[in-house]
């Protein structure tokens, strides 16, 4: 077996502050978003103007670090400018690349700024070679974020078949759905993640006590339900409990969140490039802590020495975790 | 097939073309072929989809009807699209996807942008309902490789749809939306279904095929919700616009599609050509509709109302 290829670390950042926190953290690079609906984490007092993205930018580049700007929701019909002028933005403040999901921007980039290097959001849901390979003959896309559907044997198989980078989930929140697939939020609320960059919106959800419980209620639909003094859990439709036949509980997915670092060598021998970490929307001092486990992580991994486990436990969703769908059983 | 013209010609109110879409369901193989026949016998509908979506672990168990019921449907005057799978991820679903391309006779419908990297200028295809096209710019990238239909994401406002439909026309190519049956609004790389009942994908005994119509979700206090297929998940409402096809026409939709169900479906195919023609109004196509799915409720809810399940409370 030859040395463990470098892997590189990509963080995520809500605020000018986050973004600081994670570089000093030691993220080889940052990828957020503008303060509208042109991303994908679309939450009020999240994202970064054009001032702050031009700062950080600098601020980045100084210390070596990459950002890369994510433009990835799907232009609303008849208002392509938005996003067309994001992209231009992005690439005016020296942006290292955009992640951006829908055709018909690829193609505004890719013709537009020929020098800008394009990222696949997972929002794109390419989840085979094929798929990728359309993307890269098409708009000249460099990079590929895989869906959160794939094992690692899978990944492994699309690397050896395609001639672009791939960037993986390692840590955070976890879509149990495909991205960029699902309507279940606009379903129960009217606002989704394609459209705005919102799932499960917090201006759609209700916490109220029921008959000795308290419920949290999303677009009015009960979403969970725990006992009186119990922590209520965030509506995320689809972690919600729900009755299906005989079957009374999470029917979608349990209230856990992704924590694959224990995969960091395979997912490395698989040939991926870079592993990303979710959470734009989670705060400076969390940022920083996983960035610096992960950081430290990654450098383990590169001596050839074995991955610190399970330090970043107290800071996942109802402290469970899951590998997801790296490993085959949890489909 | 659509006729150009055929709204200036008629005075009908709105002049649509009706397919039926893919059967979404696990339904047994003799389900399947009597279905198809019914369909290519009785029902008033231009084209038929027809082929495995959402899950290929399903098709060994009909394969070998679908080219008898394609026979008959041709025969009964219906052009016949094959679908493709939603989400391709194994190797076999990859052939079977870039095999749907090896007859040069059929149309065939794109539900996964995998296959986007195998068409070719001559070949026929079209847009299905799963793959994002919210723009007119992706619009027109996808009929610049020669997309000739597109059949819109379900959960798109109005709003969208007009912008949308002008870009089309502007194509040269056509806009169908999902104007009745359960919504599609997720997929997954993990099977609902199986996970009820205690299995995984890989050991999944088909339980889907315990629920035609899918398992009802629904929410601890008793709401109707959502409904399990497989990996797929979808609304419990029934979408259904046949209130709503004049000011469809007046945007510029030309097509109408109408997704498979238990019940008297054959009813609901006439109700939609009733309504269309002006030979029933609009009131009393959604009253047959009733009666064609008893157990339904229906919403116009993604393109009209605020959400997808707007007037679901009302039931």
């Amino acid at each position: 077996m030859s040395a463990p290829h470098k892997l590189e670390l990509v963080c995520p950042a809500g605020t000018p502050a986050a973004f600081r926190a994670a570089i000093d953290a030691g993220a080889h690079a940052i990828y957020c978003g503008f303060n509208d609906e042109t991303n994908a984490r679309n939450f009020p007092g999240l994202n970064f103007s054009r001032a702050e993205l031009a700062e950080s930018i600098k601020y980045a580049h100084r210390r070596g670090a990459k950002v890369l700007i994510a433009i990835n929701t799907f232009p609303r019909a008849g208002a392509l400018t938005l996003w067309r002028n994001a992209v231009d933005d992005a690439s005016r403040l020296g942006a290292d690349a955009v992640i951006l999901a829908d055709i018909g921007l690829l193609d505004y980039a890719s013709g537009a700024h020929p020098s800008l290097r394009l990222h696949l959001s997972v929002q794109a849901a390419a989840a085979n070679a094929d798929a990728i390979a359309f993307y890269a003959r098409s708009f000249g896309v460099r990079r590929v974020v895989l869906p959160r559907v794939l094992t690692v044997q899978e990944i492994a198989a699309i690397n050896r078949a395609i001639e672009v980078e791939t960037e993986v989930f390692i840590f955070g929140g976890l879509c149990v759905m495909a991205e960029g697939r699902c309507s279940l939020s606009s379903y129960a609320t009217g606002k989704s993640p394609n459209m705005n960059g919102a799932c499960s919106p917090a201006s759609h959800v209700e916490y109220r006590e029921e008959g000795g419980e308290l419920v949290s209620r999303l677009g009015g639909f009960a979403i969970n339900s725990v006992g009186a003094g119990e922590a209520a859990p965030y509506p995320t439709l689809c972690k919600g409990c729900f009755e299906a036949g005989d079957y009374r509980g999470h029917v979608f997915e349990d209230p856990s969140s992704l924590d694959a670092a224990s995969l960091i060598p395979q997912l490395a021998e698989a040939g991926v490039t870079a592993l990303k970490i979710e959470g734009r929307q989670r705060s400076r001092a969390y940022t920083e802590a996983v960035v610096r486990s992960f950081r430290k992580a990654l450098d383990a991994h590169a001596a050839g020495r074995p991955i610190p486990a399970g330090e970043l436990r107290g800071l996942t969703e109802g402290q469970q975790t899951t590998s997801g769908a790296y490993r085959k059983t949890w489909r | 097939m659509v006729f150009e013209g055929d709204a200036i010609m008629s005075l009908k109110p709105s002049s649509f073309a009706l397919t039926v879409g893919p059967l979404l369901f696990n339904w047994s193989a003799d389900e399947f072929s009597d279905f198809y026949a019914r369909i290519a016998d009785e029902a008033p509908v231009d084209r038929v989809t027809i082929g495995e979506i959402v899950c290929s672990k399903r098709t060994p168990f009909y394969a070998d009807r679908i080219p008898a019921a394609i026979e008959r449907l041709q025969r009964g005057g219906k052009q016949v699209v094959l679908s493709s799978l939603a989400m391709v991820t194994l190797e076999r679903e990859k052939r079977g996807a870039r095999e749907l391309f090896d007859q040069d006779l059929l149309e065939v419908e794109i539900n996964d942008l995998t296959l986007m990297n195998w068409v070719k200028p001559e070949m026929a295809f079209s847009i299905g309902p799963l793959v994002n096209v919210y723009n007119e710019a992706t619009l027109a990238y996808l009929a610049r490789q020669g997309a000739r239909r597109f059949c819109l994401p379900p959960e798109l406002p109005f709003a969208s749809v007009e912008v949308l439909a002008a870009a089309a026309a502007a194509s040269g190519a056509e806009i169908e939306l999902w104007a009745y049956g359960r919504i599609p609004l997720a997929i997954s790389g993990r099977c609902t279904h199986a996970r009820v009942h205690g299995l995984s994908k890989d050991s999944c005994q088909f339980v889907c095929a315990k629920d035609a119509d899918g398992l009802a979700v629904r929410t601890l206090d008793g709401a109707n919700f959502l409904a399990v297929n497989g990996v797929q998940t979808l609304s419990h409402i029934s979408g259904a616009l046949i209130g709503d096809l004049d000011r469809l026409a007046r945007a510029g939709v030309t097509s109408l599609r109408l997704s498979p169900h238990t019940g008297d479906f054959i009813g609901v195919t006439r109700a939609f050509a009733e309504v269309a023609s002006g030979a029933l109004s609009a009131k009393e196509g959604l009253a047959r509709l009733r009666q064609s799915a008893p157990e339904a409720a229906f919403s116009n809810g993604f393109l009209f109302g605020d959400c997808g399940a707007a007037a679901l409370h009302e039931r």
